[in-house]
């Protein structure tokens, strides 16, 4: 078992708890940051370090770790609106949320066929909490930015999953998939200016107002 | 059973008021200021024990028991409390539930005397301590569960001589959690400051202090001395985690854990000094995580285990 695989695992999960549980708007975007950066690492850390596997993971830390975080601080900068996150489910329901969603993944996983070849056996239950967290981020907050990160939570589940369990998975559908995210963090982006300069807020839940 | 296992105890007793000095001490120094004497805490006790105590006439017996009774919770569970491979006086399987309903005892007793004043004052802060410590302990519980689950042993002493050098390295991520989950534990209980601020007297942030506004004379001293065998008792159990001392000769695993312990507070007076108090909507977040914490920890030691 790779410890270092172990503790990158322990601080994805880690960095989801603390997104569930912080308030402001800025250090929820530092925080999936860090998460960011320590998805990259797993491939990194994971031993049998390959030119692709470094290019990919080097690919991963800058977008996830750099470019996302300052696209979406401009956009939160730029539109006047409040800094807190404002939940629909309080912060302390989230964080038990979160907990139930941990075990409930562990569960899956030991009712799963062992997988061969994982990296760590924390891999697949971590990447099924991060997915179904990531999931409870989008619904549970109002504001466009948190839907964005609970979106790249997801994101880091699937490559977490991908990384872990078939470390061969062919670079073009990892790039893919990575201008996938790029694609719809930039489109949120724009999206996010755009319900700013049109309804002075970034509520998604009242985009229902919206009539023609 | 031998020497060792006694004195431990002993020494708590008789070292735990320096811990408050020590805490103050690297506050002082953090604030460049030249701080108390490090035994402040005994010639407080001193002083106390030779005055008399007051009591308010809408008081009864529930406020005149806790002080006592709340002292006697705290030094039987510094019974509990092993040092490294000597086992704790008063070891048996199931003594960690023990250890922490004592302390809930502990809490109790000093809840009903401040309801008993009849002060809305202390009245609020005693609603403040039952949320807090609501959520404190089962961060607590869990976290000694899962040493529990990772040394196969149902008691204290089992546990704490259990956790050796290669667990660290197995299982270290896991530790590391359940540690830091302790860490804010014994914030909490001790009223440190994320949590509550031992030296305000500001009414609408105090929680263990505005408790014990009434007392003096004895009890105040009783109080006091409870505290810090509270703080030598929480410091234990983090000190007995992070030094696995198993297979040393006893003076020196003695030797080491009251250092450790000394350690801790210093560590708390770092973070004291470092760190604001939260505001009061902000702690259950904190004591929350700390259980999230715990849970992950304990999930992990299962994962590890199979």
């Amino acid at each position: 078992m790779n410890a270092w695989t172990d503790i990158m695992l322990v601080v994805l999960i880690l960095t989801t708890f603390w997104l569930l549980g912080s308030s402001r708007l800025a250090s929820c975007i530092r925080i999936c940051a860090i998460q960011g950066v320590a998805t990259g690492l797993l491939g990194v850390v994971g031993g049998g370090l390959s030119i692709r596997v470094a290019a990919i993971s080097l690919a991963v830390i800058v977008l996830k770790g750099l470019a996302f975080p300052w696209l979406l601080s401009r956009a939160l900068r730029e539109s006047n609106t409040s800094h807190e996150v404002q939940p629909f489910v309080g912060y302390v329901a989230s964080l038990l949320v979160g907990v139930v969603i941990l075990g409930l993944s562990f569960w899956a996983d030991s009712c799963l066929p062992a997988l061969s070849h994982v990296a760590s056996r924390l891999v697949a239950p971590v990447a099924f909490a991060l997915l179904i967290a990531g999931l409870f981020l989008i619904v549970a907050r109002k504001t466009a930015v948190n839907q964005v990160l609970g979106y790249l939570v997801m994101e880091n589940g699937i490559y977490t999953f991908g990384f872990g369990v078939v470390r061969e998975i062919p670079a073009l559908v990892e790039l893919g998939v990575l201008m996938d995210v790029f694609v719809a963090v930039f489109v949120m982006g724009i999206a996010i200016y755009r319900i700013n300069r049109t309804f002075d807020h970034i509520d998604s839940d009242q985009l229902t107002l919206l009539k023609g | 059973m031998s020497v060792w296992n006694f004195s431990y105890a002993a020494l708590g007793l008789l070292l735990a008021p320096l811990l408050p000095g020590i805490v103050n001490r690297t506050k002082a120094v953090f604030a460049g200021r030249h701080g108390q004497p490090l035994l402040q805490t005994y010639y407080d006790l001193a002083k106390l024990l030779r005055k008399g105590a007051v009591y308010s006439r809408t008081t009864s017996w529930v406020f005149r028991l806790a002080p006592a009774g709340g002292l006697a919770c705290v030094i039987a569970a510094l019974l509990l409390v092993p040092a490294g491979d000597y086992a704790a006086p008063l070891a048996f399987p199931g003594d960690l539930i023990l250890l922490a309903y004592l302390l809930g005892l502990m809490r109790f007793m000093t809840v009903c005397a401040a309801l008993d004043t009849g002060s809305s004052f202390e009245g609020m802060g005693a609603s403040r301590e039952v949320q807090f410590s609501a959520l404190t302990e089962p961060a607590l519980i869990l976290g000694l569960a899962a040493l529990a689950y990772a040394t196969g042993s149902f008691s204290l002493s089992g546990i704490f001589g259990g956790v050796t050098r290669p667990d660290w390295l197995q299982v270290g991520p896991a530790l590391v959690l359940v540690a830091a989950a302790l860490l804010i534990v014994f914030l909490a209980e001790n009223s440190r400051i994320p949590v509550d601020d031992p030296n305000t007297h500001l009414e609408l942030t105090m929680i263990h202090e505005v408790m014990i506004l009434d007392y003096s004379g004895p009890d105040l001293a009783f109080i006091l001395y409870g505290a810090s065998l509270k703080l030598w008792l929480l410091g234990a159990l983090l000190a007995n985690i992070f030094l696995p001392l198993s297979g040393r000769s006893g003076p020196l695993q003695i030797a080491c854990l009251v250092a450790g312990i000394f350690v801790v507070a210093v560590v708390t007076g770092v973070i004291e000094s470092v760190m604001a108090r939260l505001s009061l909507l902000k702690v259950p977040q904190l004591l929350v995580g700390a259980a999230a914490m715990s849970v992950l920890g304990f999930v992990l030691m299962l994962r590890y285990a199979l």
